[in-house]
């Protein structure tokens, strides 16, 4: 994945998480693209059309907005919110 | 098989705009990268947040690619013919003005064919919201040149480039009337999502043009990469600009995408006007309509 | 059920066809009509948008024919009871629509009062040559029920009919009239509403989930549904299954469209309706339909002077066609000529259903007038020659 995409990675102070329909998708990459903390990669993988469906990359990066849910022309993933991170720190913020 | 999904633990979750679609009719038949899903998505939820009796809302398309919309929706639905669902939601709305009228369509099917229908429609403000997803030509008869095709983008009717000059949506919209209009491209899913719901709750004809990949044809074809990339230029080349004059936001090929909310006002809807008319001419025994005491007007 | 009393004119009138096939309209329960102004139909919407806003309708003049004849269908699914109204130029451009009303099965009313084509003809003056357009105008197979009025006063019964049709079937209904019965003047009577039989919407009962909007029901038709009641329904002009869903392939074509066909072929001997007078003997039968017939009833007085026995069958409800009766009647041997406004266009079915069986002659006419009584009984006293 990009070089762009990793600098958008930081740990959230939320956890979320996406939900994928895997054979839904087209592995059109807007969901990865516009992923406001980069927490999605297209898969190694195929869906048996052949696409690639994204993929968490770590739960610490998604913080469950939904954008990902709004962008797919699919309806093939949405994120939703789990809770507090634990993993996040207050000074994560101010790197 | 079609529902794998990557849940695995806690209570099933359901993608927010599932209950707005006809599951059973999933996955859809729009190509790759293609936006008309992505603006589904902003409709979905500016349903939820204008919080409207979904039973009362009905959804018209005509035909194309984006007319399918109606189809996937889990609304009252009508799937038309190509370049009338203005007229028919004309007919639908003023038989029940209780119901929430919403015509989605491509640009092919409402301002080629159905232009006459849309500027009319515009003219009488008539209380319904239009939904233009404009990918500059006709997707599903396979990519041939529309009244919006930008020289010199080729198509496969214009095959050395397309040289007409094109409609400039929203000032047609304006200039025929439409009480609100707006344009997003479908990079803006929030202000879409915004606009959508402004749109649904003004009275009176609200316009939204939406700007939306096409990568099967119109990006292929002109070899400008597949629908990321044509989100990624809408990121990138969109100005906003709410409150422009609407003469000045005609899109040429490539160029920036003026986008906004362009148009807000007041104007009497066909209906207001019908029985203010009415009410002068024929005094204190006209009853408006819709009547409402003995379920006359489709109305109980 | 009877009629809404709000809408009936009850009493004896002086009206041309136009205004009486208006006051039927209204009297049937319509509430909703588009239209588009075109000579020799205008009065019929001129006074409905003169009366609707008193009786709680609403006319809305559209911006051409094609809108008119798709917004009333947006007004049926509505649940109002909705017509248009025009002629032949405005007939071709309605045709998209009557396609689109036969295959959503939305029941609507369409009044073509015919005048000269092709094109903008003879816009003042009469013709009856959109007989087989308003059969088969529109692409691919249906059916649809056509009634022929000859006078304002069946104007006025005939649209009441029309409606009652467009609801029990689930089809367009075309009123064919013609400008002289649109615009000749005569006594209607007009009843009481509670003689009026007006036939309701037939709505579904099942609730969301269990309702398919095309599942046939009674008489091969499925129940309806509206707008605004929480169905959820789908309506589509492509071909679709009994949810309404679109199927793009044979198996569904071949099963949405022979029910299409079928609800109409199959119960043809209910919809068809004719009037006859001395067929039994006849040694000649002249077929006929709208003003046509009254000019035929004058050629068969007068051969009926000279002695010949002649009988009549007039078409009332034109499509479909009373195949099975005009087999009945060429079997006897003896000849039928047919008069009407154009040079042979329900003369075709006429000798299509007469196979052979018996001599059958065409009194045609270009249309501009009505014919002269002497050419139809020319023909006649031809025939028996």
């Amino acid at each position: 994945m990009s070089e762009a995409l990793a600098k958008k990675r930081k740990i959230q102070k939320y956890l979320g998480n996406v939900e994928v329909k895997i054979e839904h998708c087209k592995g059109c990459g807007f969901c990865v693209e516009f992923c406001p903390t980069g927490a999605l990669e297209l898969s190694k993988s195929f869906n048996k059309k052949g696409y690639h469906p994204p993929m968490l990359v770590d739960q610490n990066y998604c913080n469950g907005c939904d954008l990902c849910g709004l962008y797919c022309p699919d309806f093939a993933i949405f994120g939703f919110r789990v809770g507090p991170n634990p993993n996040f720190k207050k000074d994560e913020k101010a790197k | 098989m079609s529902e794998q999904t990557n849940h695995t633990e806690g209570e099933p979750r359901v993608n927010p705009v599932l209950p707005y679609l006809r599951e059973d009719r999933m996955p859809h038949i729009w190509c790759p990268g293609c936006g008309i899903g992505t603006t589904v998505n902003c409709f979905a939820r500016a349903l939820t947040e204008s919080e409207l009796d979904l039973d009362k809302v009905s959804i018209v398309s005509g035909i194309g690619c984006t007319g399918r919309v109606a189809g996937y929706m889990n609304l009252d639905a009508f799937h038309t013919t190509h370049g009338r669902p203005v007229a028919f939601a004309t007919g639908l709305k003023l038989a029940n003005p209780d119901l929430k009228v919403v015509v989605y369509s491509g640009d092919g099917d409402l301002m080629a064919i159905g232009g006459n229908h849309f500027i009319h429609a515009c003219r009488r403000n008539i209380d319904m919201t239009i939904v233009c997803v404009n990918n500059f030509l006709y997707g599903m008869t396979g990519g041939q040149a529309s009244s919006t095709t930008p020289d010199p983008a080729t198509t496969t009717t214009a095959p050395y480039g397309a040289f007409e000059h094109t409609f400039n949506l929203p000032f047609l919209a304006d200039s025929c009337g439409a009480v609100y209009v707006a344009r997003w491209t479908t990079y803006h899913v929030r202000q879409i999502t915004k606009a959508m719901k402004e749109a649904l709750a003004k009275k009176g004809l609200s316009f939204i043009e939406i700007i939306s990949p096409c990568p099967t044809l119109y990006q292929r074809r002109n070899k400008l990469g597949d629908g990321l990339q044509a989100m990624e230029y809408y990121r990138d080349n969109s100005v906003v600009k709410s409150g422009a004059d609407t003469r000045e936001v005609e899109i040429k090929y490539q160029g920036e995408i003026i986008c906004g909310k362009f148009v807000d006002r007041e104007r009497a809807t066909w209906l207001d006007c019908y029985n203010t008319r009415n009410a002068a001419a024929i005094g204190a025994r006209y009853r408006p309509y819709p009547w409402r005491e003995n379920g006359e007007g489709g109305v109980k | 059920m009877k009629a809404d009393p709000s809408g009936v004119l009850t009493g004896r009138h002086y009206f041309d066809g136009n205004h009486a096939c208006c006051e039927g309209a209204l009297a049937a329960g319509c509430r909703f009509a588009a239209g588009y102004p075109i000579t020799p139909s205008t009065e019929v919407v001129e006074r409905i948008a003169k009366r609707f806003p008193h009786l709680g309708g609403v006319f809305i003049q559209m911006e051409d024919e094609i809108a008119s004849s798709i917004a009333l269908q947006g007004a049926v699914w509505a649940g109002k009871k909705a017509m248009t109204v025009t002629s032949g130029p405005g007939l071709s451009l309605m045709m998209e629509h009557i396609g689109l009303a036969a295959i959503t099965e939305t029941p609507c009313v369409f009044v073509d009062v015919q005048r000269g084509g092709p094109s903008t003809g003879l816009p003042t003056l009469p013709g009856q040559a959109d007989m087989m357009q308003a059969r088969w105008g529109s692409h691919g197979d249906y059916e649809l029920i056509a009634l022929a009025p000859s006078s304002p006063q069946e104007c006025f019964d005939y649209t009441v009919d029309a409606f009652n049709l467009a609801e029990t079937y689930r089809v367009p209904v075309m009123m064919m009239m013609d400008e002289c019965v649109g615009h000749m003047t005569e006594r209607v009577d007009i009843p009481a509403a509670e003689t009026i039989e007006v036939t309701p919407r037939r709505y579904t009962t099942k609730k969301k989930g269990e309702f398919k909007p095309f599942e046939p029901g009674e008489n091969m038709v499925p129940d309806m549904a509206k707008a605004g009641d929480g169905l959820r329904f789908h309506v589509t002009g492509l071909t679709h299954d009994e949810r309404g869903y679109p199927v793009i392939n044979a198996q569904a074509q071949d099963k949405l469209i022979r029910r299409l066909v079928d609800k109409i072929r199959l119960q043809a001997d209910r919809i068809v309706r004719y009037e006859e007078d001395a067929v039994e003997n006849a040694d000649v039968i002249v077929v006929s339909y709208g003003i046509t017939y009254r000019v035929a009833l004058r050629a068969i007085e007068m051969a009926r002077a000279k002695g010949v026995k002649v009988g009549s069958h007039r078409l009332v409800v034109c499509w479909p066609f009373p195949e099975k009766r005009i087999r009945e009647l060429a079997a006897r041997g003896k000849p039928i000529v047919m008069a009407e406004m154009n040079l042979g266009q329900m003369y075709w079915e006429l000798e299509r259903c007469a196979a052979g069986k018996c001599k059958t002659a065409l009194v045609s006419h270009a249309g501009g007038t009505v014919h002269n009584p002497e050419v139809i009984y020319n023909a006649i006293m031809e025939a028996v020659r």
